[in-house]
């Protein structure tokens, strides 16, 4: 059924003639394209140019456009070009493809690379203004909200609440401890390994001890959390944006920041605790497994050692800093929700934007507690 | 308007043990508007997704453009899939491409031609359905209702296919716009030589534009045929649609147009 397209001259007159010939559709579009330009640039210099259309089998849209252009690039030479022949529909469809305005799609110009390095970095610093300004921002909705709250306790959303502390926290027991426990047993065993060289072996304990309640254990899980369930909190907060049901929820007189976000930073302010308590233990009980069967430590030993190597102010530390990580970690997340525009891509940029800044934030959070906790001798 | 486009026999369609289409039978003509129309829940948009395969079929045949849907192969359905376009009720415009690049995805999937020709084949086809060159960059968040059901009519119509399906194409449009669009669905339809396949609830677009009409109820086509042929069909449910109190004042505000 498809003819290959072609264009031949014949000349008869004065006026010179081609015929062109075979269907003029999609399909063809990528062989009618180069005749198209040639004929173009062999009939330059030619006065008027007549196009004998009674050879066109198939015409669509793309023989159309192909046809303007001919006749456009002779136009620009001030050059007359007459078209005939055209059968009854394919007629109706040129003129239509004509009306369109020429050349209207300009290719997005790309800029040098070294200005575009330089737009780039123009770009981020403000959009990390902008980040920081958000931050803030949510935070203090929140502060307000939390003030709302206490005043009036009934506008406290208790099973909302309850819900995501189930999600965040019990749901997340199995794998925070699957993964705290076996931070545990690599802590010790690599030092086992290293320590033997000094015959330090005994100090093992101590280490794993302080770097476990101290740092790792709160750290681990924070991080855990803020892949696991900021990234889920974003997404679920971006969604209802684009759907517009946080709009709905607004014109019904209630805040959102009530209604969403105070339920879900309260219940990951409660649970990161938890989940930072189990996770502590169960990497302990890694150490001390490995302990047992690599180091050949009996239990007892690696009891009696902990309870000497450690103190309550080391548990504190770590207990201590678990809350303000899981609000750095809630607000990233809900402020970055808030912030989805219309698209599937913002949401997913969103998400992943909420879980490397919190992750980032929890790492710069974690330093200042550190040198924080120096200053004051814990 | 010779051989039928689109030839359904004895369709059955379920989910679980729930049968919505229970022995369809419809001819699509080619070369005419085909309207369908039916209540909420009563089947029309499985009736279409069925026939452009994403649904599975429990019995009877579909037959697209001489090929029978159900029994072709991967190869032989992907070359039909090239020959139709589809218009989907919320417009399903891919939300991370600009309007222009919306229209030039099947073509940078199908046609191997240069950036430039699909450039200006983008631009014209975005013209042709009314979409100013302003717009051609924006995103789909950025296009309000009826910009975005045109850009996706224009998307539907980037590989110049034979057979358009559109799902509800006027919903969500004021009656201006809807107008509009009828008119436009009208205006393509002749310079292409399009087949329309289109499920609507416009009374509107069921008299203006379309040249046949079918009436799905209770998962069968209970009226198909002109409008007048519909309107003489006794079955309750097309004397409910349209003998209706908006249906009468739609009829009403027709006929005085066309006198």
């Amino acid at each position: 059924m498809s003819i290959t397209p072609s264009i031949t001259s014949g000349g008869d007159g004065d006026t010179k003639r081609l015929m062109a010939a075979g269907s003029w559709t999609a399909a063809n579009a990528n062989l009618l394209e180069p005749l198209i330009d040639a004929a173009a640039s062999k009939t330059a210099g030619e006065p008027s140019l007549l196009i004998d259309m009674a050879g066109v089998t198939q015409f669509d849209t793309y023989g159309a456009c192909l046809l303007k252009r001919l006749q456009q690039a002779r136009s620009a030479r001030n050059e007359a070009t007459g078209i005939t022949a055209l059968q009854g529909r394919f007629e109706e469809l040129f003129s239509e493809v004509q009306e369109t305005p020429p050349g209207a799609a300009a290719r997005e110009q790309k800029a040098g690379s070294l200005r575009s390095a330089f737009e780039f970095l123009g770009r981020a610093t403000i959009g990390f203004g902008h980040d920081l300004f958000a931050l803030a921002e949510m935070l203090g909705l929140l502060c307000r909200s939390v003030v709302r709250v206490m005043a009036n306790p009934r506008a406290f959303r208790l099973t909302s609440t309850t819900y995501h502390i189930d999600r965040v926290g019990w749901q997340a027991v199995p794998i925070i401890v699957l993964i705290t426990f076996l931070i545990g047993c690599i802590i010790a065993q690599q030092g086992f390994f290293h320590f033997r060289k000094f015959g330090a072996d005994a100090y093992v304990v101590d280490m794993v001890g302080i770097l476990i309640l101290r740092e790792i254990g709160v750290l681990l899980v924070a991080i855990m959390v803020a892949g696991r369930s900021g990234s889920s909190y974003t997404a679920e907060l971006g969604s209802m944006k684009m759907r517009e049901e946080i709009d709905a929820l607004r014109t019904m007189g209630l805040d959102p920041i009530d209604v969403l976000v105070l339920p879900r930073v309260l219940a990951l302010v409660i649970a990161l605790p938890i989940l930072t308590f189990i996770g502590s233990m169960a990497a302990l009980y890694g150490g001390g497994l490995v302990a047992n069967l690599y180091g050949g430590m009996s239990p007892d030993i690696y009891i009696a050692r902990l309870k000497e190597a450690i103190s309550v102010t080391h548990f504190q530390v770590g207990m201590i800093k678990a809350p303000f990580m899981a609000l750095v970690i809630g607000i990233v997340a809900c402020a970055q929700g808030f912030q989805v525009k219309g698209s599937a891509e913002s949401l997913g940029r969103q998400t992943t934007n909420a879980v490397v800044k919190s992750i980032f934030l929890v790492i710069v959070l974690d330093g200042l507690f550190a040198i924080f906790f120096a200053s004051i001798d814990m | 308007m010779s051989e039928p486009i689109i030839h359904v026999r004895d369709l059955v369609v379920g989910f679980g043990d729930r049968v919505v289409l229970d022995h369809v039978s419809v001819d699509v003509m080619g070369g005419e508007i085909f309207g369908f129309v039916g209540g909420s829940g009563s089947g029309k948009s499985v009736l279409l997704r069925t026939i452009i395969g994403l649904l599975a079929v429990r019995g009877g045949s579909i037959e697209v453009l001489g090929t029978r849907l159900d029994t072709a192969s991967g190869s032989e359905r992907r070359a039909i899939e090239r020959r139709w376009g589809i218009l989907f009720q919320q417009g399903a415009l891919f939300s991370s491409l600009t309007a222009l690049q919306n229209v030039q995805f099947p073509m940078r999937e199908y046609l191997h031609i240069s950036p430039r020709l699909m450039d200006e084949m983008a631009a014209a086809k975005l013209e042709m359905v009314g979409i100013r060159a302003v717009d051609h960059n924006k995103f789909p968040a950025e296009l309000s209702g009826g910009m975005t059901k045109r850009v996706a009519l224009a998307r539907a119509l980037a590989l110049d296919p034979e057979l358009v399906f559109l799902d509800e194409p006027t919903s969500g449009l004021d009656p201006i716009a809807a107008g509009d669009f009828d008119e436009l669905i009208r205006t393509l339809q002749k310079t292409l030589g399009l087949t329309v396949f289109m499920i609507t609830h416009d009374l509107d677009s069921l008299y203006t534009v379309c040249d046949r009409i079918g009436v799905l109820a209770d998962g069968r086509v209970v009226a198909v045929g002109g409008i007048s042929t519909i309107l003489a069909s006794p079955h309750p449910w097309v004397q409910a649609y349209f003998r209706g109190r908006r249906a009468t004042i739609v009829q009403s505000r027709i006929a005085n147009r066309t006198s």
